[in-house]
């Protein structure tokens, strides 16, 4: 596949130089102007959103962060009731779940890809890559209904007291097989976030250049050689973009999670007992949250969250500049 | 031509603005429990009278900073508010709709109605201490029900609910250690179990899970067919979920000496009473600053009260009992009043 760096549109060359102005140049001048502005304007947009959420999360959590403090993250107290407030079993089920999902995910979509681009004809893999795209454009709430009514039964009749089986003295397959919970919730997040991974992996695995592949070829690599010491080395910015891209998504899912995770305010370290995510207590407990320091707390888990997010993607491009750097670009 | 028609139409939208109230709006907000109750009473309504009601359903605790902020006509929340907070706010509340919260169980064997529970017994339960269905506690309330040695997984409800304020509140009533430890409110710190969203997401729960038990609303536990359980009510006797044993709960409750209608009807006298029934309250300003609106407010509910029972019943609500509604409407003409001080409900 051939990559175009030029834009049909965009003009080559030095720009001509203003001799007399005719009326006409006049008015595509002021068009010039014009769209200048307006293109500013629009980029303008997104760094005041993100500052304005910054500013708007921080002032309504005011409350909370005056009152808990730092302690906030580090407690798992949860009492609407008695209304002390602590955000680490959120964030811990945040993590967890989405730590499972990209466990899953990215050596599956990956190879997913893989195959789809190194080893299928090009046909079968063009329909196969959309019926995957298909996948991403499923709305959550159809995953959170199909995860509780299909997989959480099938979850509880097979594959816990499988899991339970193997697990030996293991803490994280205890408990009784409910179908719901934390691990769940990892698997379902996974099967959400392999159709970005593996259509971004897709696409960046054709860019590989034919010839590298042909070269490794010619030399006698196998297959599985070329893969993974030309494809994947070749693509491995990609490859950690599509790995955040579904990290990125994974953080924030709601009502897919809330539907499977169990909704509880504990930390446990069987991966079958309920938990909550800083997303799912959101959408659970916002509607009816009358008193203002629960919805300041509320207002701060987000806040958190949003924290997370930006941290990860700040992460992501700083693993990219090392990457760049190490692997060297030339290959 | 063209004058004349436009003549025509001035003359009938004179017409119709002058028929009282027509083509009004009155605006609410507040609790998803008595919606769909509310939305169908609306239609109707506008059908007769031509008086459209905006209800948004969008939870107990925004219907309440809704009519705070002036924002709609009247609130509904499902946890009545406290005296003084009315007072503080210049605010009246009024029950209009009941309905009652169920415990279900799932149980190999074990059908509607054919478990009975005590209140001790259903503390214990969701205090996370009674951890097994043959539990020597369950099985002297049933004698002849076979019950297996699985673990109880104790179901609640996973987002904030006026269905857990009532039932909470029932169980802070009957259980010290449940005061002590947990209270009463629309989201606790559950000692045990999982939560589900909403009432289809602790059914679902509840029949997926073998050992299972959770609270539903009334109506959703009859659609759904759950085996719902039988519990001893404050006079001793084993009830089961009707709208007969709701309404005898808002019978005999004392409401003439609850200042406010701050009345939570779990845990109420009478022989045939379901302990867990709640009423839904509507709120709205003693002082109404725009006294159409506020009379057009008050003909909704007072034709709700008198003609929407049937409505009500038919997706399982329970009417509030005749007593009641002549006590709200006394309280109407005495308290709602325009800046000029005149009664606004005759």
């Amino acid at each position: 596949m051939e990559v175009t760096s030029s834009f049909p549109g965009a003009p080559s060359g030095a720009p001509s130089p203003p001799e007399v102005i005719k009326p006409v140049a006049r008015a595509r001048k002021q068009g010039d102007t014009l769209f200048r502005w307006i293109t500013i304007g629009s980029a303008f947009v997104v760094p005041l959103l993100i500052i304005g959420l910054f500013y708007s999360l921080t002032d309504l959590s005011m409350p909370s962060l005056r009152h808990f403090g730092l302690k906030f993250i580090f407690s798992s107290a949860w009492n609407p009731v008695k209304q002390h407030f602590g955000a680490l079993s959120s964030i811990y089920g945040t993590l967890v779940s989405t730590f499972i999902a990209m466990i899953l995910a990215v050596p599956l979509g990956l190879a997913i890809s893989l195959f789809l681009v190194e080893l299928v004809p090009p046909a079968i893999g063009r329909v196969m890559g959309s019926a995957i795209e298909l996948l991403a454009a499923i709305p959550s709430i159809i995953y959170g209904m199909w995860g509780l009514f299909v997989f959480a039964p099938f979850m509880a009749d097979h594959v816990q007291p499988f899991l339970a089986g193997i697990g030996g003295d293991l803490p994280f397959f205890k408990g009784p097989p409910m179908g719901i919970g934390m691990l769940t919730a990892g698997l379902i997040l996974a099967l959400m976030i392999l159709p970005f991974i593996t259509s971004v992996a897709s696409d960046v695995f054709r860019m590989v250049p034919v010839q590298l592949k042909e070269s490794a070829y010619g030399m006698g690599s196998t297959t599985f050689e070329v893969a993974r010491k030309v494809t994947v080395r070749y693509g491995i910015d990609g490859i950690v973009g599509a790995g955040f891209l579904g990290l990125g998504r994974a953080l924030g899912e709601t009502m897919a999670v809330t539907f499977v995770i169990g909704n509880s305010h504990r930390i446990s370290a069987s991966l079958f007992n309920g938990a909550n995510s800083i997303a799912s207590t959101l959408a659970n407990e916002f509607t009816e949250a009358s008193e203002p320091l629960y919805l300041s707390a509320l207002v701060e888990l987000g806040l958190i969250l949003l924290v997370i997010t930006i941290g990860v993607q700040i992460l992501s491009q700083l693993w990219l500049k090392r990457m760049r750097k190490k692997s060297g670009r030339g290959l | 031509m063209k004058k004349f028609l436009s003549a025509m139409f001035m003359t009938a939208f004179v017409l119709v603005m002058t028929h009282a109230g027509y083509g009004m709006t009155i605006n609410g907000a507040g609790a998803t429990f008595p919606y769909p109750v509310y939305a169908q009473w609306a239609h109707k309504y506008q059908k007769l009278k031509g008086v459209k009601l905006n209800y948004q359903s969008i939870g107990s605790g925004g219907g309440i900073a809704q009519i705070k902020a002036k924002t709609v006509d009247f609130g509904a929340s499902d946890a009545p508010l406290k005296a003084a907070e009315l007072e503080k706010h210049g605010l009246i509340q009024f029950p209009m709709i009941m309905g009652g919260v169920v415990p279900v169980v799932h149980i190999k064997g074990v059908g509607a109605g054919k478990m009975k529970l005590s209140p001790n017994v259903l503390a214990g339960i969701f205090l996370g201490k009674i951890k097994k269905w043959n539990d020597p506690a369950i099985k002297g309330l049933n004698p002849g029900l076979s019950l297996p040695g699985k673990n109880i997984t104790v179901v609640h409800r996973a987002d904030g609910s006026g269905t857990t304020w009532i039932y909470t509140n029932y169980l802070d009533k009957i259980s010290k250690e449940w005061h002590d430890k947990v209270g009463t409110g629309k989201a606790v710190s559950w000692p045990a179990g999982v939560g589900g969203k909403g009432n289809e997401g602790v059914s679902a729960y509840v029949q997926k899970v073998d050992g299972g038990i959770g609270y539903v609303e009334y109506a959703y536990a009859l659609q759904n067919k759950l085996a719902y359980v039988l519990l001893q009510n404050k006079a001793g006797n084993f009830v089961a979920p009707t709208i007969k044993s709701f309404q005898s709960a808002a019978a005999h409750a004392d409401w003439t000496h609850a200042p406010g209608f701050y009345m939570v009807l779990t845990n109420q006298p009478g022989k045939n009473s379901w302990p867990i029934t709640g009423a839904s309250f509507i709120l709205i300003y003693k002082v109404q600053a725009k006294a159409e609106t506020a009379r057009a407010v008050l003909s909704f509910f007072d034709w709700a009260y008198k003609h929407g029972a049937k409505i009500a019943m038919k997706l399982d609500y329970v009417p509030m009992p005749k007593k009641v509604v002549q006590l709200v409407e006394t309280t109407w003409k005495k308290t709602v009043k325009d800046t000029k001080g005149n009664s606004l409900w005759r």
